[in-house]
């Protein structure tokens, strides 16, 4: 891996503003490309907008629930895939932008799109504190396994804290943090229309918006990571020192990829919070810290594709198998956990990804 | 005598938490000093011990036979761990954090579906003393010696036998110490074994005092890690300082803010800890003596 061409667009004349950055749609640090990529990318897109056509309500707002989490794991992917800090917590950020949409819009409603006020405003909330931890960590010269440790303190502090809130003085505003039942109540996320407000409760319209969410991060991670930000993320990974004598401040880079990783975890609070209308604080336990460590692993951390199908097969899969015998889900996700790591250190996804991109020659490397 | 009880008290608590810092690290501080794993299923080994000690101790065997048979399962089953899975991850710190995690959650989920979702416990041993006006259990005061016996023993086990010499080549330079003739993969599945060991050890010291659940092991996960983060790679200069202190603001933030603020200071001490001094306890100390 040490010898990476790194074609950059930007040495291509004629690119500039927006072509220049639809021609990182594909590049060195994502898998796919070429025209069987989009269109067999193109299709899988037709599929998921017609999937509400063939279910019903239920099946599709379960299914929504699958994409709330797939922003959490892609920004981990960046976090831990592309930039090699492994973070143990991301539902830190997850749990603190929840609990923030929860609070705003307890305190000032749903009306005129609050809700979207106080999404974009809970994202940003994760995404500074984010930074927050990322400028402790990352200007501490905290290293490797270490980063672990931190984040998982984090976010294990946060639970605890919010678990001792059940006191009426724990409240901000009308809304009360509830300690350890967490909080309820708030509105879904609403959309102001001609002739009333459309409520996106779990169901067909939320799976839309959520659809397209997803899409619009998914293509503007790839853009962004195969822009020079991402070709420097990549390096520190490789090999910090010689990234650094190269000129570049590896810290402020990890740094805002760690804010960026803790903004989507925000999003996906956000949208767990929405969905279901509820937050607790074992949102942030050790099991649930546990969780995008697992999709991300078995999917595959070096590639955005392999890790956003990679969440969605370990989600649908993990809920299924809860269904047929809850005990042995989680038996059978830390097998998962350690078979991945033995067999395929890459991720199964990303594995197979790769064969089939070497049977078509159109694979990454 | 009011203000004698009154330190009494408070050192009784000081030396509980010093204790149960020290028991619950030890393990895994070996296993991250000598090797740089940091091992997730260090609370399911500890159950893993628990569990020994009190189905044996309930058959018949005298409670120190008991938690005896405890580390020994404990150290049986590392070992295995260790050849089976820790082996091809020696030089992926990463991913062995990964795996052992998943041990973790295979550990406690399969004995939650073996076992049932508790088990009959013991009792705590030898009582209580009343001194002054109110009662203290013996059994604590027992483990507190118990912790110090404890860093004794590694200290000698590490700085005056031969597999103490040889397993500080071993991690020192791993590929001199093979040159020399150290079988370097043996030493490191004794080592793997002797920390599982120690965590079965401190899992059958503690079974008496805790309901046996399936996920106990967490109880000591946290504690155990943030002793082993604050103090470093080495044992003896890092865990061992590090758990006095810690003991201390545990105690003091549990005697006036409650058990709740003992916990979050700890946790917050180590994410400074490890701002102000990255390599923890220990890589301070080192540099100060030079």
């Amino acid at each position: 891996m040490n010898e990476i061409r790194l074609p950059d667009a930007t040495e291509a004349p004629g690119r500039r503003g927006p072509r220049l950055w639809l021609s990182r749609l594909e590049g060195p640090q994502t898998m796919g490309r070429g025209l069987g990529f989009w269109i067999a990318a193109a299709l899988v897109l037709l599929a998921a907008i017609l999937y509400p056509a063939f279910n019903n309500d239920y099946t599709v707002g379960n299914a929504a629930y699958f994409l709330v989490w797939t922003f959490m794991a892609m920004g981990l992917g960046l976090v831990w895939g592309y930039c090699g800090a492994l973070s143990f917590g991301q539902t830190a950020f997850f749990g603190l932008a929840g609990y923030a949409y929860g609070v705003i819009t307890i305190n000032i409603g749903s009306a005129f799109g609050a809700t979207w006020l106080a999404l974009v405003l809970a994202v940003a909330l994760g995404g500074a504190f984010a930074l927050l931890i990322g400028y402790f960590m990352f200007y501490g010269r905290i290293k490797g396994v270490f980063i672990g440790i931190v984040t998982l303190s984090v976010t294990l502090v946060l639970e605890t804290f919010m678990a001792q809130t059940a006191g009426p003085q724990w409240r901000i505003g009308e809304a009360r943090l509830n300690g350890f039942n967490g909080m309820s109540g708030m509105p879904p996320l609403t959309v102001p229309w001609f002739g009333g407000e459309i409520l996106l409760y779990a169901g067909t319209t939320l799976y839309y918006v959520l659809l397209g969410m997803v899409v619009l991060v998914y293509l503007g991670l790839r853009m962004l990571l195969n822009a020079p930000f991402g070709n420097v993320l990549v390096a520190i990974r490789e090999n910090p020192e010689r990234t650094e004598m190269l000129g570049y401040g590896i810290r402020l880079y990890q740094m805002l990829a760690f804010g960026l990783g803790g903004a989507l975890a925000g999003l996906s609070g956000v949208l767990y919070t929405a969905w279901g209308q509820y937050i607790t604080p074992s949102s942030m336990g050790l099991t649930a810290a546990a969780l995008p460590i697992v999709w991300v692993a078995v999917g595959g951390r070096r590639d955005i594709t392999a890790t956003l199908l990679g969440t969605l097969i370990v989600i649908a899969g993990f809920q299924s198998l809860t269904i047929y015998g809850s005990q042995y889900a989680l038996v059978v996700m830390g097998a998962l956990l350690v078979f991945t790591v033995l067999v395929t250190p890459n991720g199964l996804v990303f594995t197979v990804m790769s064969q089939i991109g070497r049977i078509f020659g159109k694979g990454r490397e | 005598m009011e203000f004698l009880l009154a330190i009494f008290s408070i050192s009784y608590q000081f030396g509980d938490a010093f204790a149960f810092l020290v028991i619950s690290c030890a393990g895994l501080a070996v296993i991250f000093g000598m090797m740089g794993i940091i091992n997730l299923a260090h609370g399911e080994f500890i159950m893993c011990g628990a569990y020994v000690t009190a189905a044996s101790a309930r058959a018949g065997l005298p409670l120190p036979m008991a938690i005896a048979c405890g580390a020994l399962a404990a150290a049986i089953i590392g070992m295995a761990l260790e050849r089976t899975v820790i082996r091809h991850l020696y030089h992926r710190p990463l991913d062995s954090i990964i795996a052992t995690w998943g041990i973790s959650l295979i550990a406690t989920q399969g004995v939650l579906i073996l076992l049932g979702p508790t088990m009959q416990g013991i009792g705590t041993p030898l009582g209580s003393t009343l001194i002054g006006d109110r009662s203290y259990s013996i059994y604590r005061l027992v483990l507190f010696a118990t912790s110090i016996g404890l860093l004794l023993g590694l200290y000698l086990l590490f700085y005056r036998t031969r597999f103490g010499v040889i397993s500080r080549a071993t991690i020192q330079r791993p590929d001199t110490a093979r040159a020399l003739g150290v079988d370097t993969r043996r030493v490191y599945a004794l080592t793997f074994g002797l920390g599982a060991g120690l965590a079965g050890l401190a899992g059958g010291l503690y079974a008496p005092t805790m309901t046996m659940v399936p996920t106990m092991g967490s109880t000591f996960i946290v504690e155990s890690f943030v002793t082993v983060v604050v103090g470093g790679a080495d044992i003896f200069l890092g865990a061992a300082p590090a758990a006095a202190i810690l003991a201390v603001i545990k105690a003091a933030l549990t005697a006036w803010y409650g058990q709740l603020f003992g916990q979050i200071g700890l946790l917050v001490a180590v994410i400074i800890v490890i701002r102000v001094m990255p390599g923890g306890l220990s890589a301070f100390i080192k540099r100060w003596q030079k």
